[in-house]
């Protein structure tokens, strides 16, 4: 047993606080907020340079090969310096959906632009009905000759606006699942967006499919199989997104506990009281426990282990652990963690828009019951 | 990361697995033993000596005294096999005593005591708090007067299992009332069989147990019982043998009344529907699954730190926090799912799972302020592991 971070994770994890600390501040985070594209190409160009896009893209499609714990580990920081832009979408999302169900000429035509930082990806899964499960795609893909075309509306594709590519999960059969994925360009003709505006002012998009063709070349695995991939970028987008808020959960509890260091009332610092102290007691038992729950499943994913259980186990528990660590965040800040200016309030929408991504806890309690035998 | 055991503590798994198998009943539970009831508290000793027969309920122990000196994570392995069966095999001589000796016990101390203490033959009460001394420990007033070759002992210890055939007592008692708090304890071994001067009364408690107050009125406690240094009873009493302290038969315990739960409500109807298709029950199962979950890896934080030779501050207040209030969840929610025969009482022939359940939830509230409350823990989480400042 090692619960620790090996030494390569510790370095990359000090690397990313450093790299962060200065290329994603607070500021770069609030300006990006109302930037139309909501990052920065010189900063994307940096983080590609860092190798974190290919960070677990095989080496022979110019990556570096590590494993998905270790993008974990990427991920925390990630989630504690508020990183905004398409990285989770096009690494996550986009690109692990090609290294699980890509052909060869798909891998190398994708993977080493990703890994480069050419080109950014999203996956376009949900649609209005805002289901997770595959009864949720109803946006069709039909074959005619060499060619699919797709109709219909995706709702909520992160990052669409400047994605590249999309994996659209298409139907393409009558079975519950007969769910095939399609790379498409984003700027084919007949698609059109709408970005939404949302809690956590990150870039969602509804985007409307009509009757946009693609080459029979742009299914990404076989036809009707693409729910078993769509499941596996479930469990890494929920994990991946546990990484985020754990990351975020320490920075709150962080600032929290300055806060109560500093801040003065009565004549002694406010963390002196026990009010204060067993907030801080019961956001720090959060924190510790979002953080070993979400490594446990990283680690059977690393491991090619099954992983249902531990991965909803753990997006249940820390979707609602960051949501009460920021709850008591705000509580011992007093009026001004609500306020604008502070940095409370960006960890708070960011909080709750992680809670609901790839299932929000009753969604993943209610596969627990079920793996309970209930 | 790696969340799996050594494959040598798996073998060791199930090693205790087909033990206790051979020896108990899959249905056996301490906790549905009568512990006033002699039959039964004689089946605990004895299945206690056949623990310490093979060695296990001193494995923590160094070498040198007979123990196997066993790692953090393969105390893990027995403690948490144990929990889940149900037995208890925490020993306060064991996990107490017997290390305190091992660290400031004379010569003589260790022959008298550490074999018998391995072997499990004597039943320790613990002598800490007083009526007027809970989480304020440190002001305890029970006094020890020197008198010749003996201390004189006079005062009362409460909250402990003095009542239920205890041999001796070992008890923190102020010798010096002048000093700083903290400097004027000492840490003595007390008879209690046969003793001038004791009086033990029996506490009933809301659950189906009692606890011990003891009164001593003049008790001569031989000098040569005093273990440690005069005065420095405070730290003496605060040593800790490396023993795994992860808290991991919590999560263990809950894991099999979870158990329960469900196949519980896989066989109950109410209102015509299996308790298991109603919603909010299986949301409110899964919940606590998790909270069980999450329980057992921070508790096996705790140990591998230790493993580590780390420090587990804060990492163990969060179990001891953490686990017994979600204990105490878990009963509660137990209670409610079995409706109206969650209020019976063990002995009532309506009660389900021989109201085991009802009564453990009651026994629950007891976990959250024993061995430091919730609250003294929290302050521990604050002040020692993130440094904020004492009030």
């Amino acid at each position: 047993m090692d619960l620790g971070l090996n030494e390569a994770q510790q370095m990359l994890k000090t690397t990313a606080q450093d790299f962060l600390a200065a290329e994603c501040p607070d500021t770069y985070v609030r300006e990006m907020e109302g930037d139309e594209r909501g990052y920065t190409p010189e900063l994307w160009a940096k983080i590609a340079e860092q190798g974190w896009l290919g960070l677990i893209i095989p080496e022979q499609y110019g990556g570096v090969e590590l494993e998905f714990q270790d993008l974990v580990v990427l991920l925390e920081e990630m989630g504690r310096y508020m990183l905004p832009g398409p990285f989770f979408s096009t690494v996550v999302l986009g690109g692990m959906s090609i290294m699980d169900a890509g052909n060869e000429e798909q891998k190398q035509e994708f993977l080493p632009r990703i890994a480069e930082g050419q080109i950014i990806m999203t996956l376009a899964l949900t649609e209005p009905s805002a289901r997770w499960d595959a009864a949720g795609v109803e946006l069709t893909a039909t074959q005619d000759g060499d060619s699919y075309t797709l109709s219909g509306t995706k709702l909520f594709v992160p990052n669409a606006h400047v994605s590249d590519y999309m994996v659209v999960a298409a139907k393409t059969g009558t079975g519950d699942e007969d769910i095939s994925l399609f790379i498409v360009p984003t700027q084919s003709d007949g698609i059109t967006q709408t970005l939404l505006k949302t809690i956590a002012s990150d870039r969602q998009s509804e985007v409307a499919f009509d009757n946009v063709k693609v080459p029979a070349s742009a299914l990404l695995g076989s036809e009707n199989n693409g729910w078993n991939t769509i499941n596996k970028v479930m469990q890494w987008g929920a994990i991946g997104k546990c990484a985020e808020m754990s990351g975020g959960g320490q920075q709150v509890l962080d600032m929290t506990v300055d806060y109560a260091k500093q801040r003065t009332q009565f004549g002694r610092p406010i963390g002196s009281f026990q009010a204060i102290q067993h907030h801080c007691a019961n956001m720090a038992t959060d924190v510790e426990g979002s953080k070993f729950i979400t490594y446990q499943a990283a680690w059977r994913l690393s491991e090619g282990l099954p992983a249902e259980r531990e991965v909803a186990m753990a997006k249940a528990w820390v979707s609602d652990a960051y949501r009460r660590v920021c709850a008591l965040g705000h509580q011992s800040h007093g009026a001004i963690g609500f306020t604008k200016e502070h940095n409370m309030q960006l960890y708070s929408r960011r909080a709750k828009a992680s809670e609901i991504m790839f299932g929000d806890t009753d969604f993943h309690l209610a596969s627990v019951a079920d793996i309970l035998g209930l | 990361m790696d969340f799996k055991f050594e494959t040598v503590d798996e073998n060791f798994r199930s090693e205790i697995k087909d033990f206790v198998d051979a020896e108990l009943p899959w249905n056996w539970r301490e906790e549905d033993l009568d512990p006033e009831d002699a039959k039964d508290s004689i089946l605990v000793r004895e299945f206690k000596r056949k623990l310490g027969d093979q060695g296990w309920l001193t494995m923590a122990w160094p070498k040198e005294y007979g123990g196997q000196a066993a790692s953090h994570m393969r105390q893990v392995v027995f403690n948490e096999e144990m929990a889940y069966r149900g037995i208890s095999a925490g020993d306060a001589g064991i996990r107490m005593v017997g290390p305190i000796l091992m660290l400031y016990g004379t010569d003589e101390q260790k022959e008298q005591f550490l074999p018998k203490i391995a072997s499990a033959e004597i039943n320790w009460s613990q002598g800490y708090s007083e009526p007027d001394s809970g989480s304020d420990l440190a002001s305890l007033q029970t006094r020890a007067v020197e008198d010749g070759d003996d201390f004189v002992v006079s005062g009362s210890k409460i909250w402990n299992s003095a009542h239920a055939d205890s041999d001796w007592m070992f008890m923190l008692v102020r010798t010096e009332p002048d000093a700083p708090k903290h400097r004027g304890i000492s840490f003595v071994l007390t008879e209690l069989e046969g003793q001038e001067g004791v009086t033990i009364e029996k506490i009933p408690m809301m659950w189906d147990a009692y606890r011990g107050l003891v009164t001593f009125d003049n008790v001569r406690v031989p000098k040569k019982n005093l273990v440690g240094e005069q005065n420095r009873g405070w730290y003496v009493g605060a040593a800790l043998l490396d023993f795994e302290r992860s808290g991991v038969d919590r999560p263990a315990r809950a894991k099999r009344v979870l158990e329960d739960l469900v196949a519980f409500c896989k066989e109950n109807k109410r209102n015509g529907r299996l308790l298991s298709e109603d919603p909010i029950i299986r949301n409110e199962l899964a919940d606590l699954a998790v909270q069980i979950e999450t329980t057992r890896l921070m508790c096996y934080n705790v140990a591998w730190m230790q493993s580590q030779d780390l420090i587990p501050n804060k990492e163990a207040s969060i179990t001891k926090v953490y686990g017994t209030e979600m204990i105490n969840r878990l009963y509660g929610l137990g209670v409610k799912i079995m409706g109206m025969y969650g209020q019976l009482d063990p002995d009532s022939k309506w009660a389900p799972l021989r109201g085991r359940i009802e009564n453990a939830w009651l026994r629950s509230f007891g976990g959250m302020v024993a061995a430091g409350t919730s609250e003294i823990q929290r302050n521990v989480i604050a002040q020692r592991g993130l440094e904020l400042p004492r009030g």
